[in-house]
């Protein structure tokens, strides 16, 4: 498998480690309530078709990694720099 | 008719002409009181054990493909119980006690073998923790022995110690783990189950599951509508599709597991050897191929084969330690889908949707679970309640803390 | 065309070249051999002569031998079915010792001077094998029987039952001794890649290479050409065989094209990488100096052309499995390429106009057709003509029904139309039941063939993007549809990646015919009709599958274990299907088939491992003092990838329990140095760098000041512990945190994790600085004596100027740039001083020399865990995934008034049950009895059992501060039970002792020498 880094182009797959569904989004603060980390931390959808996911190319730029894969063919249809993704989702929040 | 060598004897001298199939290939009925999704090893015991220990016959086991088309046949074909936490440790003793009264019981050779599991180390700290494990197993009862160097050597004098990079310093040894014929497993559960009168539905895919009032009623399939008081999910590997066909999301992912065969080659090792210093474990069929596996691929996936990077990971492991193995051949390797838990234990627990029951998040380790799982999960559908060699198998330990997690990774899947 | 006259043995041999002596088979001349180059080699232990270009099993039959194995489950006497990889029967061990390779396939062994061959599987000899008796017992030895028996008395199973047949399977020796040859690795990139060097893939390969593209073109054979070496084929008015010659030239001459020939592509993985086995060596007696035996490619290719060609079938009758029947493309290949006749008298079964073709090379090489037998009742006139015209019988819809000979064919038994029978003397048969085409590589992405009805044949199904099928391979089986198919889709694949190609105009070739009907099993024959020949799995297993219902295909593999063998079905797997789909009256479309799965062919798996065993494994990773460590003989410790000092013997020291007290007594006393450069170090700097700092540390930082040091504990989301260290503060914005050995990449892929996933508005970077400073803990009474010796004058030491877990930048030896922190790990007064790593050895060396004075000592890994124990630190064995930090006793220091990582979950009512074990110390009540890390601990006067295990004894250590054995452990309730007594039971090494509970802190408990 091939991942096409932001950063370094598309490298084999042994240099990244993988974190799982990027989806869940951790409850801060004091006042989160302990069912929804509960939910953070343990519950996946674990789809079977389109999934957005967390790697680390830790063999390589050490950046963390939102891919778009299909869990059934491995298809990969995008790669973005994880940092971009979260910081652009806290603009929408703030919006 | 029953299995004997005088029964194969007079086949032979009959052609082989009057044998029937194995199990009756059923045509659903429109009603169960129960039904199990997923006629694989695990859903064919559970079968069994309803039938037999339960007394429940109106039962049907829903497969959508053919029996033992999952994971008891892709699997390494390892059997152990050389577990160190409390939550694990009755229930993989049960499972090895019933491994060792299997065929007589199911009147099916199997082919159990108990030829040991011999886990090396490498160092102070993972003998020390082999010790605590083995330690753990003889409180509970179960044979475990801590091997030194020479120990190890005098089982498998032919691995790497004279150059290895993490040289092997002993080993932890249970002799009653070894190894099963896993189809055998499958069929032979499939056999008793069907002429203890359940039904076994092949090519029969449910496709959702209907609930009334919060209640199941039954499941949906490609063969129609099937009416069940109970529907009991055993179907590693897409336990979290069926799931969600009722709504519920489970701490589970679904990965892909690599598990390879050499060519057959004479008799070289007769346990089942796993390395401590990096991803490969191995063992020898009857047949005479060797059996041999590593670490999951790592990432979610539903597709049955894995990458060259995983692979030559684990020759890379298999040449550290057995630098004999070089000019031996890989045969074929293939990929099964693992439900791999948050804290690489498994679930036998109802649901929060009543009615519907759950057998799952194996993780790469339900081959061996097989007879328990089946026996546990029939006493948890008969019963409502969970057998006390399952008690921790909740579904709820995530909430309430109640985690086993054998190697201390914490809820990533992917680690255990 | 080249003419091929049989040699005829019966007349002197002065005529011949002596060099053919003994190979009563060869003709006279023709073939790719070259004849000038005789090979000497040894069967069995006997002599023969090939040439160069042979393989064994040309070379054998050159020389007559027909018998060359024996089967798997009835060993019966087997020879050579093929001519190439797809070989089930002709397998033998090769060379000897530690380079015995056993179920070789003679096939695609290369001939060498000085070849050893043994055959497998019997014993004591080939010819007289005792276990030949199975085929005796053969209608009790059907499928799946020993399901049905071996189960009585149970305990026989591992005792007499399983060894019994573990001995009787497998089929050759492996080696014992570790492999002597190495095995390389490559990674290449290309365009297009080809697989197969036949008439599709070279005209495939034409196309893309004229476009300029990157091309690899890989083959298994040492020579390329495929089917165009091994039949008399004409292109463009010359012989096949010259125009793939004229193809190769021209590709070699390709800049950008790179020929792989003795490669396998064997597997076929995500995202267009393949995996390929070059066979460097193999063709050699030993594989030259400095060369790998093999050589695995790893290639990534943006468009793949799969052109491996096809597969012939057997037909399936009573004894189809007798040595000399081959099949009918086999006895061509041999004749045309290798310049062998594999029979004296040759017969034809064929079910196709394909067999035909066999009887005019037979017959143009001056050989003996005895009969041809076609199973189809029209047959073209001109072909019966030509047969007839040969002097061969001619029998249209017959069969063959069985054979007969001892240890090889002499006759065949024949049914015509009308029912009679005879019998023909022959000894070899040809078999033609049409071909197969590859589709082993396009099946390994999990797609699955598809029946083509007009070839009678699966064909690949859709296949993912940039790969696609062509030739044989593809279901186009014609000389004209493979080059047509071949150089379109290479110019096709060269466009996609950008380069202008054109498909080239398709070159004439000869005419022929494909017409053929699928002849699943002969309906009428005697004896065992073999499907899969390797595992002895005949027709009747397969319908004894059907009556068992173990009908669909994984079911009835799996039972019979039809394609199971090291052949993986090349050659049976379509039979077996075609007579489940006669039996359940379904059409073969509907059977389907069996997985294909990687390899295509067994690759060995020293090519995998490649140079990672030995020693070189994994990367060793050494300390910057190692250099000194060697020099001082040091024994070395694995910890991770790190080769750690774990204690300095000296002279007269008897054991390392001495080395190790007396580095702990000196430290204690006087001063050591220890390197500590395996801890992971991270530099955090930015304006919110202590913000991110106080959401992954569970304990408070709010309060550091610069200039100061604190320890600090991660906990992860889960609420228990991921590791421990320190942060220090050395400017406003300016921190380096310290993670332990094991997890220093853990930590630093969580911190990233941390920063730029979930709180990326942070203002923070970071580095990892383990390898850039080496980082030495020096510790003891006489520490700061000896620090004064290194650290540049200027900078106050005293206790007042640079108290406990003070932190600066210093500068050392005359101005090197270094850092100080002090901290300790062993509870003495210490500092940890970090240098670039470029100074780590000087540096060392310089702590060695300035401590001199004060008698200091270098301690290793060893005398730092006992120190650490003596002082009740948690470490690895503690903080072990498992516990919490209110387990470890570190509950009191956790953060109450901010959010960090972990601090919810830690809440969950099982972590904080005040049941859960937690750490203590442990001390022997018998101050003689040694302690053992791993005891579980029980109430004394409690039978072992789960429900009395009370927890574990994590570490221990023999104190030489303290004259005895200490351990650390967590057990229920601890720290309430200081001076009760619990035993520590461990059973896998015969313990069993009483031990008192104690404070884990067994030396200095008010610190007294830390903060001097």
């Amino acid at each position: 498998m091939r991942i096409r880094c932001p950063h370094c182009g598309p490298r084999d797959n042994g240099e990244f480690s993988y974190l799982g569904d990027a989806a869940p989004i951790r409850p801060d603060g004091m006042e989160a309530p302990p069912a929804a980390m509960h939910d953070y931390v343990y519950l996946r959808d674990n789809p079977a078709g389109p999934h957005r996911e967390l790697w680390y190319h830790g063999a390589g730029c050490r950046s963390w990694l939102v891919v778009d894969r299909d869990t059934r063919t491995h298809e990969i249809t995008g790669v973005s720099s994880a940092r971009d993704v979260a910081l652009s989702r806290r603009t929408g929040e703030v919006a | 008719m029953r299995y004997s060598l005088l029964s194969v004897l007079g086949q032979a001298l009959r052609g082989q002409r009057d044998w029937k199939p194995q199990w009756r290939d059923a045509t659903p009925k429109t009603e169960y009181d129960a039904v199990i999704v997923g006629g694989g090893g695990h859903g064919l015991a559970t079968a069994y054990y309803l039938a037999k220990e339960h007394g429940l016959t109106n039962i049907a086991v829903l497969e959508k493909s053919h029996v033992g088309s999952g994971n008891v046949g892709r699997n390494t074909t390892i059997v152990r119980s050389n577990y160190g936490l409390a939550g694990n440790i009755p229930f993989y003793e049960r499972s090895m006690k019933l491994w060792e009264g299997l065929e007589q019981d199911i009147n099916y050779n199997a082919m159990v073998s108990q030829r040991g599991v011999l886990n090396l180390y490498h160092s102070d700290a993972q003998r020390d923790a082999y010790a605590r494990r083995g330690n753990a197993m003889r409180m509970a009862g179960i044979d475990a022995e801590l091997l030194d160097r020479e120990g190890v050597r005098g089982m498998v004098p032919f691995i790497d110690f004279h150059n290895a990079r993490f040289p092997v310093k002993g080993g932890l040894l249970q002799r009653r783990g070894g190894t099963v014929r896993h189809d055998a497993v499958a069929w032979g559960y499939a056999r008793a189950a069907s002429d203890r009168g359940v039904d076994i539905v092949q090519n029969c895919a449910v496709t959702g599951i209907r609930r009334e009032n919060g209640r199941v009623v039954g499941v949906e399939t490609s063969r129609g509508f099937i009416r069940a008081k109970k529907v009991a999910l055993s179907v590693a590997g897409s336990t979290s599709l069926l799931a969600s066909m009722a709504d519920l999301r489970l701490p589970i992912e679904s990965h892909v597991l690599q598990a390879f065969v050499s060519e057959g080659v004479k008799p070289l090792i007769d346990t089942v050897m796993t390395f401590g210093a990096g991803h490969f474990y191995v063992s020898q069929s009857d047949k005479g191929g060797l059996v041999f596996g590593g670490d999951i691929d790592g990432y979610n996936s539903y597709a049955q084969r894995g990458n060259l990077a995983t692979i030559e990971d684990v020759m890379e492991g298999g040449m550290a330690l057995w630098p004999g193995l070089g000019r031996l051949r890989l045969l074929r390797h293939w990929g099964g889908i693992m439900d791999m838990s948050m804290d690489g234990s498994p679930i036998i627990d109802r649901t929060p949707v009543d009615g519907l029951y759950l057998n799952a998040g194996w993780c790469y380790g339900g081959f061996k679970a097989t007879p328990a799982a089946g026996f546990c999960f029939a006493h948890l559908i008969a019963r409502d309640k969970s057998h006390e060699d399952a008690a921790a198998y909740r579904l709820d330990r995530f909430a309430t803390g109640h985690l086993i997690d054998e190697k201390g990774m914490g809820a990533q899947p992917n680690l255990h | 065309m080249t003419t091929i006259t049989l040699r005829d043995t019966a007349s002197p041999s002065g005529a011949t070249p002596a060099t053919t002596t003994g190979q009563g088979f060869r003709t006279a001349t023709g073939g790719m051999i070259d004849r000038r180059r005789p090979l000497d080699f040894t069967f069995d232990g006997r002599r023969y002569s090939g040439f160069q270009g042979d393989t064994l099993a040309s070379a054998l039959l050159a020389n007559g031998v027909r018998l060359v194995g024996r089967s798997f489950k009835y060993h019966r006497p087997r020879g050579i079915l093929s001519a190439g990889s797809e070989e089930p029967n002709a397998l033998v061990e090769l060379r000897s010792g530690a380079r015995r390779e056993p179920n070789t396939r003679a096939t695609v062994a290369e001939l060498y001077e000085g070849l050893e061959a043994s055959s497998q599987n019997r014993w004591p000899s080939l010819k007289y094998d005792a276990l030949s008796v199975n085929a005796l017992a053969a209608p009790v030895f059907a499928a799946g029987f020993y399901y049905k028996t071996f189960m009585w008395p149970a305990a026989l199973w591992e005792k007499l039952y399983e060894p019994m047949i573990r001995r009787a399977a497998g089929l050759g020796r492996a080696a014992h001794a570790p492999d002597p040859d190495t095995y390389d690795k490559v990674f290449a990139f290309c365009d297009v890649l080809v697989i197969g060097a036949g008439p599709a893939g070279l005209a495939a390969a034409l196309a893309a290479g004229r476009s300029g593209a990157r091309v690899i073109l890989v083959d298994e054979d040492h020579r390329m050409g495929g089917r165009l070496l091994a039949d008399q084929r004409e292109i463009a008015g010359r012989s096949g065989a010259d125009w793939a010659a004229d193809a190769l030239a021209e590709l070699e001459s390709m800049p950008e094209v790179r020929i792989l020939p003795r490669t396998t592509l064997f597997g076929v993985y995500d995202h267009g990488a393949y995996g390929a086995v070059e066979r460097v060596g193999d063709h050699l007696a030993v594989p030259p100096a400095h060369a790998p035996r093999q050589r695995m490619w790893r290639i990534t290719a943006r468009q793949a052309i799969l052109a491996a060609g096809a597969i012939e079938r057997p037909h399936v009758f009573g004894g189809n499995d007798r040595p000399g029947v081959m099949l009918a493309g086999a006895v061509r290949t041999y004749l045309n390429r290798y310049g062998v006749l594999p029979g004296r008298t040759i017969a034809i079964f064929t079910s196709g106009d394909d067999g035909w073709r066999t009887m005019a090379d037979v017959v143009a090489a001056g050989g003996q057709v005895a009969a041809v037998i076609d199973s189809r009742a029209s047959v073209p006139a001109e072909l019966r003509r030509a047969a007839e015209e040969a002097g061969a019988q001619v029998i249209c819809d017959g069969y063959v029904t069985g054979t007969k000979g001892h240890l090889g064919l002499e006759a065949i038994e024949v049914v015509d139309t009308y029912g009679s029978r005879q019998t023909i003397a022959c000894d070899c048969l040809a078999m033609a039941n049409g071909w197969n085409p590859i589709v082993h590589l396009d099946s390994h992405l999990s797609r699955r063939p598809v029946w083509d009805e007009a070839i009678h044949a699966f064909v690949p199904g859709a296949l993912p993007s940039g790969m696609v099928a062509v030739g044989a391979a593809g279901g186009a089986f014609t000389l004209a549809s493979c080059l047509e198919t071949g150089g379109r889709a290479g110019a096709a694949a060269a466009s996609a990646c950008g380069f202008a190609g054109a498909a080239p105009e398709t070159p004439k070739t000869d005419p022929e015919s494909i017409a053929h009907t699928p002849l699943w099993r002969v309906p009428v024959s005697k004896g065992k009709a073999f499907v899969d020949f390797q595992n002895d799995v005949a027709a009747s297993d397969v319908e004894l599958a059907h009556r068992e219902g173990f009908r669909a295909v994984e079911l009835l593999k799996r039972y019979t274990t039809l394609g199971m063998a090291t052949d993986q079905g090349k050659t049976s797997n379509l039979a077996g299907l075609g007579i489940m789909a006669e039996l359940t009256g379904q059409p073969v479309a509907s059977v389907g088939t069996t997985m294909f799965r990687p390899p295509f062919t067994p690759v060995a798996i020293g090519a995998f491992a490649g140079h990672h065993r030995g020693k070189d494994f994994r990367a060793t990773r050494h300390v910057p003092s190692h250099a000194w460590c060697e020099e001082q003989a040091a024994v070395f410790v694995e910890t991770g990838l790190w080769l750690r000092p774990a204690y300095f013997p000296k002279p007269g020291e008897s054991d390392w329990l001495e080395t190790v007290n007396r580095e702990v007594n000196t430290v204690r006393a006087h001063v050591g140095v220890c390197d500590v450069t395996t801890l992971g170090k991270i530099d955090i700097q930015g304006r919110d760098a202590l913000a991110l700092i106080e959401r992954v540390c569970a304990n408070p930082f709010g309060t550091l000041p610069v200039g100061k040091a604190r320890y600090a504990v991660l906990l992860r989301e889960d609420g228990f512990v991921l590791d421990d260290g320190t942060v220090a503060r050395l400017g406003e914005s300016h921190f380096v945190m310290t993670a332990s050995t094991a997890n220093a990449a853990k930590v630093m892929q969580h911190l990233e994790f941390c920063h730029q996933w979930l709180w990326p508005e942070l203002d923070v970077q970071m580095v990892s600085v383990s390898e850039q400073w080496a980082q030495y803990a020096v510790a003891g009474p006489r520490a700061r004596d000896t620090l004064c010796g290194i650290v540049d004058p200027g900078f106050d030491l005293s206790n007042e100027a640079f108290p406990f877990l003070a932190c600066a930048d210093v500068t050392v030896g005359g101005g090197i740039p270094a850092r100080l922190f002090r901290i300790s790990f062993s509870g003495e007064l210490a500092y940890e001083l970090a240098v670039p790593a470029a100074y780590g050895d000087a540096a060392w060396r310089a702590i060695m020399a300035a401590g001199s004075a004060y008698g200091i000592t270098a301690y290793g890994s060893e005398a730092l865990s006992v120190m650490r124990i003596e002082k009740g630190h948690a470490a690895g064995a503690e903080i072990n995934g498992q516990t919490t930090a209110r387990d470890i006793g570190l509950g009191g220091l956790l953060a109450k008034k901010k959010d960090y990582i972990g601090r919810l979950m830690k809440e969950r009512p099982a972590l904080v049950d005040p049941d859960r074990p937690i750490l203590v110390g442990f001390r022997p009540v018998d101050r003689s009895q040694r302690l053992r890390a791993g005891a579980r601990f029980l109430a004394i006067d409690a039978a072992p059992s789960l429900a009395a295990d009370e927890g574990t004894m994590t570490s221990v250590a023999y104190s030489p501060s303290l004259g005895h054995w200490i351990g650390l452990g967590l057990i229920r309730r601890g720290p309430e039970r200081h001076g009760t007594r619990v035993r520590a039971y461990d059973p896998v090494r015969d313990g069993d002792i009483e031990v008192e509970i104690c404070s884990p802190v067994f030396v200095d408990p008010k610190e007294e020498k830390l903060r001097v």
